[in-house]
C-alpha cells in the first residue's frame, strides 16, 4: 500500500530535506528581520525544490553562511547545557535575569534556542558545561533560527552525526553536576533515575512521557520489591524469618546483606538483645576480625542460645557448619533456640557451653 | 419538520447514545434541539473551562451523568506547573444548587478536594458512580464521606490518583445497608485498609463484578475475598506474596479454580514469582491483562503466564517481556486488539523491546487497533511492515526512549515509517510520534491522516511548515500538543480560525512569541490563550518579542477563567 508517489520521491525528498530546511531557515531569517509580520508562504515548499539540482545551487551558499555563523559560535568556550549558552558570554542576549530553571529540556538534540528567546535563558543559569552538540561536530544542532534573528544557528540536523552524538552523550551528561538550579526540571524523571540508574541518557523533563503516578509507583516498587520476595533467591534481598524462643514476635533479616556468619550473628544479637536481657549484649561484636563459622556457635552458646535454621528439606540444622553461600541458598528460616532445647542438634556445643559457664 | 409527536421522537432518541450523535441531532432543527436537550442524560465535557456549569444544566436539566476533563494532557508528564487549575468544586457546587439529579461523575486530571467529595456525597441522593482518573487533591477522608453518604453507590473507581492517606478507616464507612456495589477500585491507594471491613463489604455486595485491591491487601485476605465473590469478572490483585507451603496459599489455589468468571486481571502490585502459577487456571479465560504495575515479574515468568492467555484482547505489560516475549504474545494472543508496553524504569532496561517485538506482534495480531509502545529504537522498515500488517489502527503511540533517535539501520529519520502508518491506517484517530523526524512526516500526516483527532509531537520537525501541514491537512483535528519543536509565530497565526474547530492546542518550548499569542487572542475572542510565565521575577513584563515557554489555548464560551494562578496569563 505504499504510495508510489511518495516512494519515488523518497530519495529526492530526503536529499532535498536539508535544502528545504535551509530554504525555510533563510525565509525565517527574512521573517525575523521584518519583525512579527506574516508572510505569505508556500508551505508545500517541496515544490520550490522540485529537484535536487535546482536547490543545490542554493545549498552551498546557505551552508557556508551558516557554517561561518556556527563556527564562530562553536569556537567560543562556553559552559552550558546542551544547546544553551552561558550568561557571561552573551549578556546582550539575555537581558532578563532568570531566577530559576524551569522545565527546559536538556535533550542535546533539541534545537538550540540560542538567542531566540529570552525566557529560554533560564536554562543558562544552570548550564555549566559546553553544549554537547557543540563539542561534537562544531555545528550547533539547532534546527532553525529564532525570530530575533540574533543568531542564525541554522543547520539541517546532520543525521549522520546524531547517532554517534547520542552515544557520546553519556560521558557528557555524567560530567554535568546536578546543581540545584537544575532542580525543578530534572528531578522529576522518576525517582528511579536519580542515583541508582546510570545517567546514560538525557534527562529531559517529561520524557519519556510516562504518567507521574506510574513513575512514582515504579520507583517505590523497585525498591520495595526486592525486599518482599520471601525465601526466593533472586532479585537482591533474601528475607527470612527469625524466631526466638520466648520472644513475643518474630523478626526478619535479609541474608544477602551479610557476607559472613559473624555479621549475621551480630545483627541477630542486636535485634534480640531486648529479649535476652542483655546477655547477648555483653557478648557483643568481638571486634571486626572475621570469625570462623565455628566461633559463631561459641558466641551464642555463651548466652545459652543456639542459632539454628530450617533448610529446604525441612530439617533444623545448626548454623555454622556449611560455607556461607551454601547456607544462604538453603536457609528458609532461622530460629534462636535455648541451649537446653538444642540438645539434639549440637551435643558438642552443649558441652562447650557447660564447660565455659 | 416533525412527522411524529414529540414523545415518539424522544423514544427514538433514546437509541441514540453516543455524544457525537446526540450533538449532531441537536443541530438538525430547533425542535430537535429542544427535544434532545430535555432527554439528554449523559454529557461529556472535554475541557472543563470551555463552558460554565450554569450553562450546562440550563441546557440539560435532565443531566444524570457528567464527564469532565481538566488539565491538559501534558500535565501527566509534569509539564504543567502546580496550581494550574481544573478544580471540580465549582461544578459540584453549581450542580448541587441546580437540583440536577446527578448520578454519575467521571473526572480526569482534575483537582478534587475532600470538600468537593463531601459536598458531592451529600447533595445527590441517587448518586451512583464516581470515577476519578489521574486526579489529585483529596485524601481518604473524602473517600470516607462518599462511602458513608452515598446510599446507592454502585461504583467507586480510582485510577492512578494521588490520594493522601489519612489512616482513617474509610472502607469501614460503608454502612451495613450498602449492598449495591458493582465496582470498587482502590488500587492506587498507598495506605492500609481494614481487611475485615473489606471482606464484609464484599460479602454483602452480591452484584460486585469488579474489585481492584491495593498492595496492602495480602494474599490470604485475597483468598477469603475471592471465596465470597466467585462472581467477580474483573480482579485487581494487591499483594501476591506467600510462602508456597502455607495454608493460605494452598487455599488460594483451590479458590481460584472456582472463579471461572474472571475475564480481566490486573495489579499484582507486589508479587513473588513462584506464586504466579496459581493464576494459570484463570488465564485461558482472560480477555484483559494488565501487568504494567507488576514490577516483581521477570520476563521469563511473564512469558510463561502469557502462554496460557489465548483469548487475550487487551494486554498492558512492561518491557521486560522483551522482543522474544512479544513474539510469544504474537503467537498466543491472536485476538489481541490493544497493547501497551511500558518501560520498566523510565529509560527502559537493557533487555527491553525494539522494533522487532512490534513487527512480531503485527504479524501475529492483525486485529490490533490500539498501541502504546515504549521502545529503544524503531526502524522505517519495521513501521512499514507494521502498517501493512495492521491497517486497523485507531490509536498509534510510539515512544522511542531516545526522543530524536533515527532509524538505526539507515540513519534516516522516521518520516517514511510514520508516513506508511498514516497512509495505511485510514481510521487513525490518535497518533504520537517520536524519533528523528523532519517536516516530511507532517506532510504525510496532513495528506493522509484524515480522521486524526489527536496528535502529540515532541522534538520533531524542521520549520513552521511542519505544523502548517498538519493544521491544514487534518480536518478532524481536535487536540494538538507540541513540545520542543521549531514551530513559531508563522505557523501559529496562519490559520487562526482553525483553533475554534479544535478543543485545544498546547505548545511548549517552541518558537512562539508573546506578540503572536497576543495577536491571536485579539483576533479570536472565543479562545482562551494562556501563557505560563514561570519566571520568578515579579516585574517581568511581557515583551512582544519574548519567546513563550508554554502556551495552552482552548476554545471556550465561558470567557476568561477566574481561577487561574499567578503564573498563568490569559491574553
Amino acid at each position: 500500500m505504499s504510495p508510489p508517489a511518495v516512494v519515488t520521491e523518497e530519495d529526492g525528498l530526503s536529499k532535498v530535506s536539508s535544502t528545504v530546511a535551509s530554504g525555510s531557515s533563510q525565509s525565517l531569517d527574512c521573517f525575523s528581520q521584518n519583525g512579527a509580520g506574516l508572510k505569505e508562504r508556500n508551505y508545500l515548499g517541496l515544490s520550490d525544490c522540485s529537484s535536487v539540482d535546482s536547490c543545490a545551487s542554493t545549498v552551498p551558499v546557505l551552508c557556508v553562511e551558516k557554517k561561518e555563523n556556527m563556527n564562530l559560535k562553536a569556537t567560543e568556550l562556553r559552559l552550558g547545557l546542551p544547546g544553551s549558552q552561558s550568561p557571561e558570554r552573551d549578556p546582550d542576549l539575555f537581558s532578563l535575569s532568570l531566577a530559576k530553571l524551569d522545565e527546559k529540556p536538556l535533550f542535546p538534540l533539541v534545537p538550540t534556542k540560542d538567542g531566540i528567546c529570552l525566557s529560554s535563558q533560564k536554562t543558562v543559569v544552570s548550564g555549566n558545561k559546553r553544549g554537547f552538540a557543540d563539542t561534537m561536530d562544531g555545528f550547533s544542532q539547532g534546527k532553525f533560527t529564532g525570530n530575533t534573528g540574533m543568531n542564525a544557528m541554522l543547520s539541517p540536523r546532520p543525521s549522520g552525526a546524531q547517532p554517534s552524538a547520542m552515544k557520546e552523550m553519556p560521558s557528557k551528561l555524567q560530567e554535568r553536576p546536578c546543581s540545584d538550579n537544575n532542580g525543578t526540571g530534572h528531578n522529576h524523571t522518576g525517582a528511579s533515575i536519580s542515583g541508582s540508574a546510570p545517567a546514560s541518557k538525557a534527562q529531559v523533563v517529561g520524557w519519556p512521557p510516562i504518567r507521574s503516578f506510574r513513575k512514582n509507583s515504579m520507583a517505590t516498587t523497585s525498591n520495595k520489591n526486592n525486599d518482599e520476595v520471601d525465601g526466593k533467591p533472586g532479585v537482591g534481598a533474601l528475607f527470612v524469618k527469625v524466631s526466638m524462643d520466648g520472644a513475643p514476635y518474630l523478626r526478619k533479616v535479609d541474608l544477602r546483606s551479610y557476607t559472613t556468619y559473624q555479621e549475621l550473628s551480630s545483627a541477630l544479637e542486636k535485634m534480640f538483645s531486648c529479649f535476652t536481657l542483655g546477655q547477648c549484649g555483653s557478648h557483643g561484636a568481638p571486634g571486626r576480625e572475621m570469625l570462623s563459622e565455628s566461633k559463631l556457635r561459641d558466641l551464642l552458646h555463651g548466652s545459652e542460645y543456639v542459632l539454628t535454621y530450617e533448610d529446604k528439606d525441612g530439617d533444623w540444622m545448626l548454623v555454622g557448619d556449611v560455607p556461607w553461600e551454601m547456607f544462604t541458598d538453603t536457609c528458609k528460616r532461622l530460629k534462636i533456640m535455648k541451649g537446653s532445647d538444642a540438645i539434639g542438634l549440637a551435643p558438642r556445643a552443649m558441652e562447650k557451653s557447660k564447660s565455659r559457664s | 419538520m416533525n412527522y411524529f409527536p414529540d414523545e415518539v421522537i424522544e423514544h427514538i432518541f433514546d437509541y441514540v447514545v453516543s455524544h457525537r450523535d446526540r450533538n449532531a441531532l441537536s443541530l438538525v432543527c430547533k425542535s430537535w434541539y429542544r427535544i434532545e436537550r430535555c432527554t439528554r442524560q449523559r454529557v461529556f465535557i472535554g475541557n472543563c473551562y470551555s463552558v460554565t456549569p450554569e450553562r450546562l444544566f440550563q441546557r440539560f436539566p435532565g443531566l444524570k451523568s457528567l464527564t469532565l476533563k481538566g488539565k491538559p494532557h501534558f500535565a501527566d508528564f509534569s509539564l504543567v506547573p502546580y496550581g494550574w487549575g481544573g478544580y471540580v468544586y465549582p461544578w459540584i457546587e453549581a450542580l448541587a444548587k441546580s437540583r440536577v439529579g446527578l448520578e454519575e461523575l467521571r473526572l480526569k486530571r482534575m483537582v478534587v478536594t475532600d470538600e468537593s467529595l463531601e459536598l458531592l456525597s451529600r447533595s445527590f441522593t441517587h448518586f451512583k458512580s464516581l470515577v476519578l482518573v489521574s486526579c489529585e487533591g483529596f485524601s481518604t477522608d473524602g473517600l470516607a464521606a462518599i462511602a458513608a453518604n452515598c446510599r446507592y453507590l454502585r461504583e467507586l473507581d480510582l485510577q492512578e490518583n494521588e490520594v493522601e492517606d489519612h489512616k482513617g478507616q474509610w472502607l469501614s464507612c460503608f454502612p451495613d445497608s450498602c449492598t449495591s456495589l458493582v465496582s470498587l477500585n482502590f488500587a492506587c491507594l498507598k495506605g492500609e485498609v481494614s481487611l475485615g471491613a473489606l471482606e464484609r463489604l464484599v460479602a454483602r455486595s452480591p452484584n460486585l463484578k469488579s474489585l481492584k485491591l491495593n498492595r496492602s491487601v495480602p494474599l490470604d485476605a485475597l483468598q477469603r475475598i475471592m471465596m465470597r465473590a466467585p462472581q467477580l469478572a474483573d480482579l485487581g490483585i494487591g499483594s501476591f506474596v506467600q510462602d508456597p507451603e502455607s495454608e493460605a496459599y494452598i487455599k488460594l489455589k483451590s479458590t481460584i479454580l472456582k472463579c471461572k468468571s474472571i475475564t480481566s486481571l490486573s495489579g499484582l502490585l507486589e508479587v513473588a514469582p513462584h506464586c504466579l502459577a496459581t493464576i494459570y487456571p484463570i488465564c485461558p479465560n482472560l480477555t484483559s491483562l494488565n501487568l504494567s504495575y507488576a514490577a516483581g515479574i521477570q520476563g521469563s515468568d511473564l512469558i510463561k503466564l502469557i502462554r496460557h492467555c489465548v483469548k487475550l484482547q487487551r494486554l498492558w505489560i512492561m518491557d521486560c517481556i522483551g522482543d522474544k516475549g512479544l513474539g510469544v504474545v504474537a503467537k498466543t494472543c491472536t485476538d489481541l486488539q490493544e497493547l501497551r508496553v511500558f518501560p520498566s524504569v523510565p529509560f527502559g532496561n537493557p533487555v527491553a523491546v525494539t522494533e522487532k517485538g512490534l513487527v512480531a506482534i503485527s504479524m501475529g495480531c492483525p486485529k490490533l487497533h490500539s498501541l502504546l509502545y515504549f521502545c529503544h529504537q524503531m526502524t522505517n522498515a519495521a513501521l512499514i511492515t507494521v502498517a501493512k500488517n495492521c491497517p486497523n489502527f485507531i490509536r498509534f503511540r510510539l515512544c522511542i526512549l531516545d526522543a530524536t533517535k533515527p532509524d538505526p539501520d539507515t540513519m534516516q529519520p522516521l518520516d517514511e515509517g510514520f508516513g506508511a502508518i498514516v497512509q495505511s491506517c485510514r481510521r487513525l484517530r490518535r497518533l504520537s510520534l517520536s524519533g528523528q523526524l523532519t517536516d516530511q512526516v507532517f506532510l504525510y500526516i496532513g495528506m493522509y491522516a484524515e480522521k486524526l483527532e489527536m496528535l502529540s509531537i515532541a522534538f520533531a520537525g524542521d520549520s513552521d511548515k511542519g505544523m502548517l501541514y498538519v493544521l491544514n491537512g487534518c480536518k478532524k483535528l481536535r487536540k494538538l500538543e507540541i513540545r520542543d519543536c521549531p514551530f513559531g509565530d508563522m505557523a501559529l497565526l496562519t490559520d487562526v480560525g482553525k483553533y475554534e474547530t479544535m478543543r485545544s492546542l498546547w505548545m511548549s518550548s517552541c518558537e512562539v512569541t508573546v506578540g503572536a499569542c497576543k495577536l491571536l487572542a485579539k483576533k479570536m475572542p472565543r479562545l482562551n490563550v494562556e501563557i505560563f510565565n514561570e519566571n520568578e521575577q515579579e516585574d517581568c513584563s511581557l515583551e512582544d518579542g519574548q519567546r513563550v515557554e508554554k502556551m495552552y489555548l482552548y476554545r471556550t464560551v465561558a470567557g476568561k477563567r477566574r481561577d487561574a494562578p499567578e503564573y498563568v496569563w490569559t491574553l
